[in-house]
C-alpha cells in the first residue's frame, strides 16, 4: 500500500514535476493539483513546488495565497494534513500564515543557484523523520527572495520549540536570519523551506547526491504507517 | 491623420512616405512599388521596412548563406532544415530534437535587462513553435573589457536578464560562454540559444494551408514597444548623433511566457493546430506574410481585432510591434472552441483575427477598410539579395605576419608559474560561477551537466536514459587572424566539447555575428567564415540546421572582431555514461591526445602575457577531430575513461587546472618527450583533449588509440593538492582556486 502525494501547480510553478517525480521515486502515487480546484484528490500530503507563481508580481507567494486550491490546503493542513513547502512554496505558506515569517530578496540582490549544505535542526517532522538530528546534507538552492526574517521574538520563539528545521552550512546564501533554511509549524505537518530536495533524489542528474529524498521517504513511511 | 486605405493609396500616388525613415533604400522603396504598381499604403510600407530588413531578410548574408543548403554532408538525422522557425533533428528512439542559436545584440546593448531578457524569450517559442517543449537554453555572450566601466552596466544587466527571464520560464541555463574582448565594447554578443524536444509526429510547421482555418493571436497584448527593433536597431550601426532608441526595444514578461509555453503545448497534444508561429522580429508583419507565403497564399486579418495594451495604436503600429509573448496558429474551425477554451484555462487571451482565404493575397481591414493588399511572397520570401563588395583587407597581411611565436617566453620554472596564475586568473580564463550561479540550472530535474562542464546535457527520456548535448563555441580572435580557419576552429572546439561528454554531434546551428555589411573588409570576413564553416560542416558530416546573422556590430569604423559562434548538439544513448571533466579519482593516470605544435597565434597566452593578437590561429583538422571524436565517445561508452577536457584556449594548463579544481584533487605531470615546458603547457593546437584513465583500463585504452593512430601521451597522474610540474613548479589547489575564482566577482560583484 502507498499513500497518495498531491502536487500544486499555480501559473507559473516550475518544479511541479521534479516534485511529481520525487513522490514517485520515494514509492508514494504522485497526484497533479490545479490552483483553480479546490479538490483535493483524496491525497494524503500536499507539496507546494518552486517557481514563481503569478510571476512573483505584488510579492513572491501573495497571490497563489489567494487561490481555490489554498482555500482547501489551509483548512486541512490546519487539521493536521503534512504541507511540504519548497521555495516558492515556502513563500506561499508564510504568507498564507501557515508559517511564521517572511522572504525579502537575497541580501546579494542575485539570483543563486547552488549545490547547498544543511543541517538538518529537527528530524521529528512528518517530513524529515527519515534524517537524523544534526545530519549534514547537501542540496541544490536556486532563489532570489530567500532571505529569511522574522521579528526577534518569532526567532527566540522557534528556536526554543524546535522550529528552525535547516540551517545552512557554510556558506549562508541569502542572508536569511539565523541562518535558517527551512521551519516547521508546532504540530510538524506543515514544513517550509527555501531548498530544493526534489532536484537531488537521482544520483545521475541535479548535484548527483540523492540527499533530498528523505523528504519524501518520511512522509511515505509516516502515511503507510498511520 | 486619416487611414491611409489601399483605395486611398492609389488615389494619391505622389504622396511623400517616410521609406527612409523605417530604413528603407530608394530603389528598395521603389521596388514595393513596382510589385504593387501603386504606391504602398502606410501598412505596407510598415511591413515592407521590417520585413526586407537586414535582420529578417538576410539581403547581405543570403548569397554566402545559401552554401550551408549547397554542401549538404549525408546524414541522416535531418528532418527539417533551414528555413523554418528551427531545425529539427532525429535523435532516436522516436525522438525529434529542435536547436538553435539567435543574436540579442543590439536590444542589449542599449537596455541590457530587457535586451538579454527578450532574446531568450525569443529563442525559446521559436523551439516551441516547432512543436517541442523547451528543455535547455545556453548563453554565449561576449562584452567589452572587463574592466571597462561599461562592461559592468552592460554585463550585470544582460545576466539578470536572462536570470530573471530564463528561470521564471522553468529551463535549465546549461551552457554557453562569456567572453571579454574590447572589440565588444559599445558592441556586446548576447546570443541565446534553446533545445528543445518533440515526438517525431508532433513536428509543427508554420504554413498557412485550407481555406477556411482560422487564424488566432494569442497570448500577450499588443503594446508600442519594439516597435522597428529589426529595421531601424539592429539593422543599423550605432550613431551618437541619433536619437535613443530606447522604444525599439522590447520589454518581456517571462510570468506570460510561461502560461503560453504550457498552454501551447496542451494545444499540441490534442493536435489543435494546423500551422504554427511565434510573433518574434517584425511582429504581426512577419507571422501573417510567412505564415501566409508558406501556405497557399491568401489570408485575410482583421487588425482591430487585435487585443492591444495601448489602445490608441495605429495599424502600422500593430503590424510593426515586437511586443513579446505572443504566438499565431492557424486551426481548423471545428477546432476554435477546444482551442479558446485551453488557452481560458491558461488565462492566456485568445483571438480569432482573421482566416486562411482561396486567393493569393494578404488582404489586412481596419474596421473594414483595406489597407494591406500585397502578395505575401513578396513580403517574406522575395526580399532585397545584394551582392555585397567584399575584399581582403590590407591589414590582413601585416597581421598575420605578426608571428606570435617570436614572442619572449618564460625562461624558468618560476616564470612558467608566474604566467600560469595570471593565465587562470585572467578574465577570460577565470572562472565564470559568478555569473552562472545566476541561472537556475536543475529546474525540470533532467540535468546530467552544466557549466563548467565542455557540454551541457539533459536528459530527454527517463526510462531509456537517452540524453542529448550542446556545446557553444566561438573564437574572434582566432577568426580576426583568419576568418575561414576561425570559423573552423570554432565549428572544431563546440564538436570536441561534444565528443568529450561523451555525446556524438549530430548538427550544428550558428550565430554569426559581424561588423557592417556595407565595409569590404567584413564582407571579406563574412564571406570567408560561412565558407570555412559549410566546407567544415562537410567535412565533419553535420549540418547546419539553421542559425541567425548578426550585422552591424560595430560603432562608427570599429568593427567587431568576425565571431562566427558554433552550437553543436549531439546525442548520448545512455547519459550514465557521460564524461565530466572533474578529476576525481586519485591514482588514475592522464594522457594527452592529438599533436601539440607551437601554435601561439591569437592564444590566451598572447593575450594575458603580452597584449599581442597577430599571426596565424592554430591549424585545423577536421579528419583528425573527427577521429579524436570517436576516440572520446568510445572510451566514454565502454568505460575506459573517467573525465576528459578539450584543450582549447589557455592549452594544456588551463585545462588540467579545471579539472583538478572540478574534482578537488591535484596532478601531477611530466613534460612528454620532445616538447619543451612552455609549448606543452600554453600551446592551443587544435584536435586535442585531456582524460583521465582508471589503472585498470589503460592498456584498453592506449591500445585503442594505438589502433586508430590517435597520439596518445601519457603525461602524470591525479594526485595531491598541487598542480605539480615535475622540474618546473608547483601550485596549490588553494592558490589556484583563489586566483581562478576571486576575478569575476573582483571586477564586476
Amino acid at each position: 500500500m502507498t499513500a497518495r502525494i498531491g502536487v500544486v501547480t499555480f501559473p507559473g510553478t516550475l518544479d511541479d514535476q521534479d516534485a511529481l517525480r520525487a513522490a514517485r521515486l520515494a514509492g508514494a502515487e504522485p497526484v497533479s493539483l490545479w490552483h483553480r480546484d479546490k479538490d483535493l484528490k483524496q491525497v494524503d500530503a500536499v507539496v507546494l513546488a518552486g517557481g514563481f507563481s503569478y510571476g512573483d508580481y505584488l510579492r513572491a507567494g501573495a497571490i497563489s495565497r489567494f487561490s481555490p486550491v489554498m482555500e482547501t490546503i489551509i483548512e486541512q493542513a490546519k487539521a493536521g494534513m503534512p504541507v511540504l513547502g519548497i521555495c516558492n512554496g515556502f513563500q506561499i505558506l508564510t504568507e498564507a500564515h501557515l508559517l511564521p515569517g517572511a522572504m525579502l530578496r537575497n541580501n546579494h540582490l542575485h539570483f543563486i543557484c547552488r549545490d547547498q549544505k544543511l543541517r538538518v535542526e529537527n528530524a521529528e517532522t512528518a517530513w524529515t523523520s527519515d534524517y537524523t538530528e544534526g545530519q549534514e546534507i547537501e542540496v541544490p538552492l536556486k532563489n532570489m527572495d530567500g532571505r529569511y526574517v522574522a521579528d526577534e521574538r518569532v526567532l527566540d520563539e522557534l528556536e526554543a520549540e524546535g522550529r528552525v528545521a535547516f540551517r545552512y552550512l557554510d556558506v549562508n546564501p541569502n542572508g536569511s536570519l539565523r541562518d535558517i533554511a527551512g521551519i516547521t509549524n508546532a504540530a510538524g505537518n506543515v514544513v517550509g523551506l527555501m531548498p530544493h530536495p526534489e532536484h537531488a533524489v537521482e544520483p545521475l542528474v541535479g548535484t548527483g547526491k540523492t540527499d533530498g529524498l528523505g523528504f519524501f521517504t518520511s512522509i511515505l513511511k509516516k502515511l503507510v504507517n498511520a | 491623420m486619416s487611414l491611409d486605405t489601399v483605395k486611398h493609396a492609389s488615389e494619391t500616388p505622389d504622396s511623400e512616405q517616410p521609406w527612409k525613415e523605417l530604413g528603407l533604400k530608394e530603389d528598395e522603396y521603389a521596388r514595393i512599388r513596382e510589385i504593387l504598381g501603386r504606391r504602398p499604403t502606410g501598412a505596407e510600407l510598415a511591413m515592407y521596412s521590417v520585413m526586407w530588413s537586414e535582420h529578417c531578410s538576410y539581403k547581405s548574408s543570403k548569397v554566402h548563406l545559401k552554401q550551408f543548403g549547397e554542401k549538404v554532408p549525408a546524414n541522416d538525422a535531418m528532418l527539417v532544415g533551414i528555413g523554418e522557425n528551427a531545425g529539427v533533428v532525429d535523435v532516436g528512439q522516436g525522438y525529434a530534437v529542435t536547436f538553435k542559436v539567435e543574436s540579442h545584440n543590439h536590444p542589449s546593448y542599449i537596455e541590457p535587462y530587457q535586451g538579454a531578457a527578450t532574446g531568450i524569450g525569443g529563442i525559446v517559442r521559436d523551439i516551441l513553435a516547432m512543436g517541442a517543449r523547451p528543455v535547455a537554453v545556453v548563453d554565449p555572450l561576449r562584452f567589452g573589457a572587463a574592466d571597462h566601466p561599461d562592461t559592468k552596466r552592460v554585463l550585470p544587466g544582460v545576466v539578470a536578464g536572462i536570470g530573471g527571464y530564463g528561470n521564471c520560464l522553468g529551463l535549465p541555463n546549461i551552457g554557453g560562454e562569456v567572453v571579454f574582448d574590447e572589440c565588444y565594447q559599445g558592441n556586446p554578443l548576447v546570443n541565446a540559444g534553446c533545445i528543445g524536444v518533440m515526438k517525431h509526429e508532433d513536428i509543427h510547421l508554420a504554413k498557412a494551408s485550407g481555406p477556411g482555418n482560422k487564424v488566432i493571436l494569442y497570448g500577450a497584448r499588443t503594446g508600442g514597444d519594439g516597435i522597428g527593433g529589426v529595421s531601424v536597431l539592429a539593422s543599423e550601426t550605432f550613431d551618437d548623433t541619433k536619437p535613443t532608441k530606447r522604444p525599439a526595444v522590447q520589454v518581456g514578461d517571462p510570468f506570460q511566457e510561461k502560461l503560453l509555453i504550457e498552454c501551447t503545448l496542451e494545444i499540441f497534444k490534442e493536435k489543435l493546430v494546423a500551422g504554427i508561429q511565434d510573433l518574434g522580429g517584425a511582429g504581426l508583419s512577419c507571422a501573417t506574410s510567412e505564415l501566409a507565403s508558406a501556405g497557399s497564399g491568401g489570408m485575410r486579418v482583421e487588425l482591430d481585432r487585435v487585443h492591444l495594451r495601448d489602445a490608441t495604436l495605429s495599424p502600422e503600429e500593430i503590424l510593426m510591434s515586437e511586443s513579446q509573448e505572443r504566438m499565431c496558429a492557424i486551426v481548423e474551425p471545428e477546432h476554435v472552441d477546444r482551442f479558446l477554451e485551453i488557452c481560458e484555462k491558461w488565462d492566456v487571451i485568445a483571438v480569432v483575427i482573421g482566416e486562411v482565404t482561396e486567393g493569393e493575397r494578404l488582404e489586412i481591414f481596419w474596421h473594414g477598410e483595406q489597407i494591406v493588399d500585397v502578395p505575401p511572397r513578396s513580403v517574406a520570401h522575395e526580399g532585397p539579395t545584394y551582392h555585397r563588395p567584399y575584399a581582403r583587407p590590407e591589414w590582413q597581411d601585416a597581421l598575420q605576419a605578426d608571428d606570435a611565436g617570436k614572442l619572449p617566453r618564460p625562461q624558468t620554472g618560476e616564470e612558467l608559474k608566474d604566467q600560469v596564475l595570471k593565465l587562470v586568473s585572467s578574465p577570460n580564463q577565470a572562472s565564470k560561477s559568478w555569473i552562472t550561479d545566476q541561472y537556475d540550472r536543475f529546474v525540470q530535474g533532467n540535468t546530467v551537466l552544466a557549466q563548467p562542464e565542455d557540454a551541457g546535457m539533459v536528459r530527454i527520456d527517463e526510462e531509456t536514459n537517452l540524453g542529448v548535448a550542446m556545446a557553444t563555441d566561438g573564437n574572434g580572435r582566432y577568426a580576426k587572424l583568419d576568418p575561414y580557419t576561425g570559423a573552423q576552429l570554432a565549428l572544431a572546439e563546440a564538436y570536441r566539447n561534444v565528443a568529450a561528454s561523451g555525446a556524438k554531434p549530430l548538427a550544428i546551428s550558428d550565430c554569426l555575428n559581424f561588423g557592417s555589411p556595407e565595409d569590404p573588409a567584413v564582407m571579406w570576413q563574412f564571406a570567408e567564415a560561412t565558407r570555412g564553416l559549410a566546407d567544415g560542416c562537410l567535412q565533419l558530416g553535420t549540418p547546419v540546421t539553421g542559425g541567425n546573422v548578426s550585422l552591424y556590430n560595430q560603432t562608427g569604423e570599429v568593427a567587431i572582431h568576425p565571431t562566427p559562434v558554433v552550437a553543436v548538439l549531439g546525442v548520448i544513448d545512455d547519459v550514465n555514461r557521460r564524461t565530466p571533466i572533474a578529476f576525481a579519482e586519485e591514482g588514475q593516470l592522464l594522457y594527452l591526445l592529438g599533436d601539440t605544435r607551437e601554435e601561439f597565434g591569437g592564444s590566451a597566452w598572447s593575450e594575458v602575457v603580452h597584449q599581442h593578437l597577430g599571426g596565424l590561429p592554430p591549424a585545423v583538422d577536421l579528419d583528425r577531430e573527427k577521429l579524436l571524436g570517436e576516440i572520446l565517445i568510445s572510451a566514454s561508452r565502454d568505460g575506459m575513461i573517467d573525465a576528459a577536457h578539450d584543450l582549447s584556449d589557455g592549452g594544456l594548463v588551463q585545462a588540467v587546472v579545471e579539472s583538478c579544481l572540478r574534482g578537488g584533487h591535484g596532478a601531477r605531470l611530466v613534460v612528454p618527450e620532445g616538447l619543451d615546458a612552455f609549448t606543452f603547457l600554453f600551446s592551443e593546437s587544435a584536435g586535442r583533449a585531456v582524460v583521465a584513465v582508471p589503472r585498470s583500463e589503460e592498456l584498453r585504452f592506449t591500445d585503442m588509440c594505438g589502433a586508430r593512430g590517435l597520439p596518445a601521451a601519457r603525461i602524470g597522474v591525479v594526485d595531491g593538492d598541487a598542480v605539480d610540474v615535475q622540474g618546473e613548479f608547483a601550485l596549490s589547489l588553494t592558490e589556484l582556486r583563489t586566483a581562478h575564482e576571486a576575478t569575476i566577482p573582483g571586477l564586476l560583484a
